[in-house]
């Protein structure tokens, strides 16, 4: 039974590393409809950012990390939708292929750079205690990547709903051509929005280096079941993605600890097939009343 | 009503969607203060008429002049800056932006940022003043167009480009939007290009038509060759 109960945090923490990746590809996929999938080369970058900074921040490294990596890797999604992306905007597998093609060249450059065994990061001395709660372990490092989520849904969804570019936004995501006549750069919000949702992975991948190793195909890992978390969500919906993020963190490490990590995926493989025969639009749509 | 240069002049205009070509060389002209009516059946290229003037779709060939200035390589959104107001088919909003934040993500858009223009559009809708913190998917259909009308005015456009204003719209409302333009053209001078199915509503408001027929302008003239027989048969269904 408290074993049962460890696997909460577990759950809710993968939850939390998932929300920050979808969070990423909700923008870029429902704003842009292109399906990034060197998105999780972000996380990975990220995660390296970390195993950098630790020569000079010692075990702070993960705290100072935070910003640099969403910097670093915004900057990597910018370059990338500038460079190659905006030149197969409307050309869904087109842009499939041609992200899959730099998620590999990426992890590749990661191997040449960082050597293909995984590498550690220390978690700051103040991150390795736990506390129990009702016969439960929270260890403070899986505390500490629930909060950073909170923080970064809360920043985001006060950004979206609040600012003038968050606005924008919105703006373009719900009708890309209206934003136009209505005098809105959308190129330019496009570049921003990528550098963002992109950036967003990167702090992630300093999350993920709390949890475990840190390798060249990190990224793979994540990258298929933060996209399940969009689909079961529903596109560009915060409130969706949170509650999916959530759930199939929570399914994943309850079905991991009942059977094994393979047969867990074909199970929350199936469970999400599943949900979405009843509910092809995923959790949350744009409702609207379009004719009248 | 014609000054000595036209503020919008589009020149040999052609587009066409992938290899199918729609327009074949499309001249018209708008002078400053007019209201210029593009009528013709459905299907004959008239909405992709505006939307190569706006380059939402970027035209094959010919050249878009306005207020002297080429424009035909300008994007869309640098066109609305300069004072292009356009209003698409299809009472087009923002579904989940308010009708507030519909307004002000377009006045922060626009070149002057001057949030009278807000209230100035709202004094043309009154009505959309109840609905300002309301989502704009939940309006009815006349109220969307209402503010799509109203969000192309918080641009402070020097012309106003619409497509088929009150297709599609209850009865009740179309009459406020009538007047509206009406309003806007005869009292506040601005130059109309509008797209209009109805002889009625062109009979009452227009200075002058095109009508466009196989992607190409058929008959041009002021409002009173409206009442021709050869333009009315041009225009039966």
């Amino acid at each position: 039974m408290e074993s049962l109960l460890n696997q909460v945090p577990i759950g809710l923490s993968i939850g939390a590393v998932l929300l920050l990746i979808a969070l990423g590809l909700t923008f870029t996929f429902g704003q842009m409809g292109v399906i990034n999938m060197a998105h999780g080369e972000f996380i990975m970058a990220g995660a390296y950012t970390a195993y950098m900074l630790q020569g000079w921040a010692g075990g702070q490294a993960v705290l100072v990390a935070l910003p640099v990596a969403f910097l670093i890797a915004g900057a990597l999604g910018w370059i990338l939708e500038r460079t190659a992306i905006r030149h197969f905007y409307g050309r869904p597998l087109d842009t499939l292929l041609l992200t899959w093609g730099v998620s590999l060249v990426l992890q590749q450059a990661a191997r040449d750079l960082f050597g293909a065994p995984n590498v550690q990061v220390d978690a700051p001395s103040w991150l390795t205690g736990r506390i129990e709660v009702a016969g439960a372990n929270l260890p403070y490092s899986r505390l500490f990547i629930l909060g950073l989520a909170i923080a970064c849904v809360v920043g985001i969804s006060v950004y979206m709903n609040r600012s003038r570019q968050g606005r924008r936004m919105r703006a373009v995501m719900q009708n890309r051509e209206l934003a136009a006549v209505s005098g809105v750069a959308t190129g330019r919000v496009d570049q921003f929005t990528f550098f963002l949702g992109s950036g967003l992975a990167g702090v992630a991948g300093v999350a993920l280096t709390l949890i475990g190793p840190v390798g060249p195909s990190l990224g793979t890992y994540y990258i298929v079941d933060a996209f399940l978390v969009v689909v079961a969500g529903g596109l560009g919906q915060l409130k969706g993605a949170v509650i999916a993020a959530l759930a199939l963190g929570m399914l994943n490490s309850f079905t991991e600890f009942w059977t094994d990590a393979s047969l867990a995926k074909v199970i929350v493989f199936a469970a999400i097939i599943a949900f979405l025969q009843f509910r092809p639009q995923g959790m949350f749509v744009l409702r609207s009343r379009a004719l009248t | 009503m014609t000054g000595t240069e036209p503020l919008l002049r589009v020149t040999g205009l052609e587009a066409a969607y992938g290899r199918a070509r729609v327009l074949f060389g499309v001249d018209v002209t708008v002078g400053p203060g007019e209201l210029l009516c593009v009528m013709g059946r459905n299907g004959v290229g008239k909405t992709t008429l505006l939307n190569a003037v706006m380059g939402v779709l970027p035209p094959t060939g010919g050249t878009v002049v306005f207020d002297g200035e080429d424009v035909t390589g300008v994007p869309t959104h640098e066109r609305v800056r300069r004072g292009m107001g356009y209003v698409p088919q299809g009472h087009e909003t923002f579904p989940q932006l308010t009708v507030a934040e519909n307004l002000q993500v377009t006045l922060e858009a626009s070149r002057h940022r001057d949030k009278g223009a807000i209230d100035e559009a709202l004094e043309i809708f009154p009505r959309l003043k109840e609905f300002l913190g309301r989502r704009a998917g939940f309006l009815s259909g006349g109220q969307q167009q209402q503010l799509a009308i109203a969000r192309a005015l918080v641009t402070r456009p020097r012309m106003l480009i619409l497509d088929e204003p009150t297709e599609g719209i209850q009865p009740s409302i179309v009459q406020e939007i009538e007047a509206a333009i009406e309003r806007l053209h005869k009292e506040n001078g601005l130059a109309v290009l509008l797209v209009e199915q109805y002889l009625e509503l062109a009979l009452r408001l227009a200075d002058g038509f095109v009508i466009i027929e196989g992607g190409a302008v058929q008959r041009a003239g002021t409002a009173e060759d409206l009442h021709d027989e050869e333009v009315k048969r041009l225009l039966a269904v």
